[in-house]
This record gives structure tokens, C-alpha cells and sequence, in this order.
């Protein structure tokens, strides 16, 4: 299956700048289908981004956050080559992981 | 089934709370391993921060306390946003000893919308992309050296993100 995660981490030397994107509806249960039914709420609750067995950013997610979201952080450290780990479980237990290379 | 509009009775949300906040303060001085990091993180979802509908609440769910406005909190966030779905909102700060930012929305439903930890030698700067229901003021928290500091800008909302 391909991965709901697309991610971009770039090594400046000294920092590494992440980019993620991750597929996902993030229904907030606040809005109606077209039958004026309610969508049930659907949306990551959590996102964890790991590099060298450490958690180097967490995120906590409401349903406010918008669909297929996008998330931009940097960490000191992380080198070329290097693995960073990202994970998300929404709140209907669903999860994906990917490892994604540091460039 | 339950929707995210139901409260809880009024003393469930207090242990809940007293709850949460007991796992936090264990949780901050234990050097946790990997297995017990993805374990310890599914326990720390603030699901009582996520559910207050002020911004007030969310706040004081989530730390325990009250922010002050800092400019040394930068939130950067568009005056009109066409699209209330996708509002890209960004924070930085030059303060030290970050552990969190959150992000809140003071109109929508539930004003909490995401909440970052911030470990040690991750940068306090977060980039990412909110719903919108209409115009409101959007909340930075900034968590640095155990203190709170806010910055607040209003976001004019063309069309609705959070509407049926």
C-alpha cells in the first residue's frame, strides 16, 4: 500500500528541517453530507516524528486541524543518510508508519 | 454514541483532568524508552483540552495555568483567509526552554486545535494549516522555562471551514 506520509527532511549541517504531508480526511464531525447527515469525526491524534530512538516532535491534533494536513518543524542534528521515523494513529485507532531518509 | 458537542458531567471532567494532569507531571521526569515512548504518548493525548470549547478551558485543561502576551511570541497568520478549511499558520519564538506551542481558535466549536511538544533541541518554531469556522482570534501558546506566553491575531474568514 502506498504511504499516507510524504515527508522531506533536509539537513542544513547543523539543523534538519522537516516537511510532512500526510493523506488523511480529518473530518471534524461538525459538518453535514449531502443527505444533511453528519460526518462522523475522523482525524489524527497523534503524529510522532523519531530520529537516532528519540521523539524529536510530537503532535496532538484536534479535528481543527485541516484535511491532508502539513506540518513544518526543524531539530539540531540529524546528518545525511539518517532515518527519521514518523507514525500517526487517528481516533479511530487507524495508523501508518514510514521511515523517510534525511537529504 | 456520543458527539464532540456533549460535555461531561462536571465531576468526571475533574478527574479526568486531575488524571491527565498526574500522568503529565510522572511522565516529565521519567526518561522513557522507545516501546514506552509510542505507549506514553497514546496515554498523553489531551482528550479534555480538545473537547473544552474556550479557549480558556483548553488552556487551562492542557497546563494548568494562564498565558501571558509576549512579543517574544511571533504568529504568523494571514488578515483575510479566503479558505476557512486550510489557514496556514505559522509560530516562532526567541524564547528558551520551549516544551509546547499550541495553536487555538477562539470561534470554532472546540477552540483547542493542535498542541505541539517541543524535546530539547527541536527548534520552537511550528508551521501548519488550521480550519477555520468563521472570523475569530487565533492563540498562540508558547510552554518556555515552565511559563506561558501568547501571542493573538485575528483572521478574517471569508468562507467557513467547520460549516455544513
Amino acid at each position: 500500500m502506498v504511504s499516507t506520509i510524504r515527508v522531506r527532511a533536509t539537513s542544513s549541517g547543523e539543523t534538519t528541517e522537516v516537511q510532512a504531508l500526510i493523506q488523511h480526511p480529518m473530518d471534524s464531525g461538525f459538518v453535514k453530507d449531502t443527505k444533511g447527515e453528519i460526518i462522523p469525526p475522523h482525524f489524527i491524534r497523534e503524529l510522532t516524528f523519531e530520529h537516532d530512538g528519540k521523539n524529536v516532535f510530537v503532535a496532538d491534533w484536534g479535528a481543527a486541524v485541516s484535511k491532508d494536513p502539513y506540518v513544518k518543524f526543524s531539530f539540531k542534528g540529524g546528518k545525511k543518510g539518517d532515518d527519521l521515523k514518523i507514525s500517526w494513529v487517528d481516533n479511530k485507532g487507524a495508523t501508518d508508519t514510514t521511515t523517510a531518509k534525511i537529504q | 454514541m456520543t458527539t464532540p458537542h456533549d460535555g461531561f458531567p462536571a465531576t468526571r471532567r475533574l478527574i479526568l483532568q486531575g488524571a491527565a494532569t498526574v500522568a503529565l507531571v510522572g511522565l516529565g521526569n521519567v526518561p522513557f524508552g522507545l516501546a514506552a515512548a509510542f505507549a506514553a504518548a497514546n496515554d498523553k493525548y489531551p482528550e479534555d483540552a480538545f473537547k473544552a470549547k474556550s479557549e480558556a478551558d483548553a488552556i487551562k485543561s492542557l497546563y494548568g495555568k494562564t498565558a501571558e502576551p509576549s512579543d517574544k511570541v511571533k504568529l504568523d497568520a494571514p488578515e483575510i483567509a479566503e479558505n476557512g478549511a486550510v489557514v496556514p499558520i505559522s509560530v516562532s519564538t526567541t524564547l528558551t526552554e520551549v516544551t509546547s506551542i499550541s495553536f487555538l481558535v477562539s470561534e470554532n466549536p472546540n477552540a483547542l486545535a493542535a498542541s505541539y511538544k517541543i524535546p530539547a533541541g527541536t527548534m520552537p518554531s511550528v508551521a501548519n494549516r488550521l480550519k477555520m469556522a468563521k472570523t475569530s482570534n487565533v492563540i498562540a501558546i508558547v510552554e518556555a522555562g515552565g511559563k506561558l506566553y501568547s501571542a493573538t491575531k485575528e483572521v478574517k474568514v471569508t468562507v467557513g471551514g467547520c460549516g455544513g
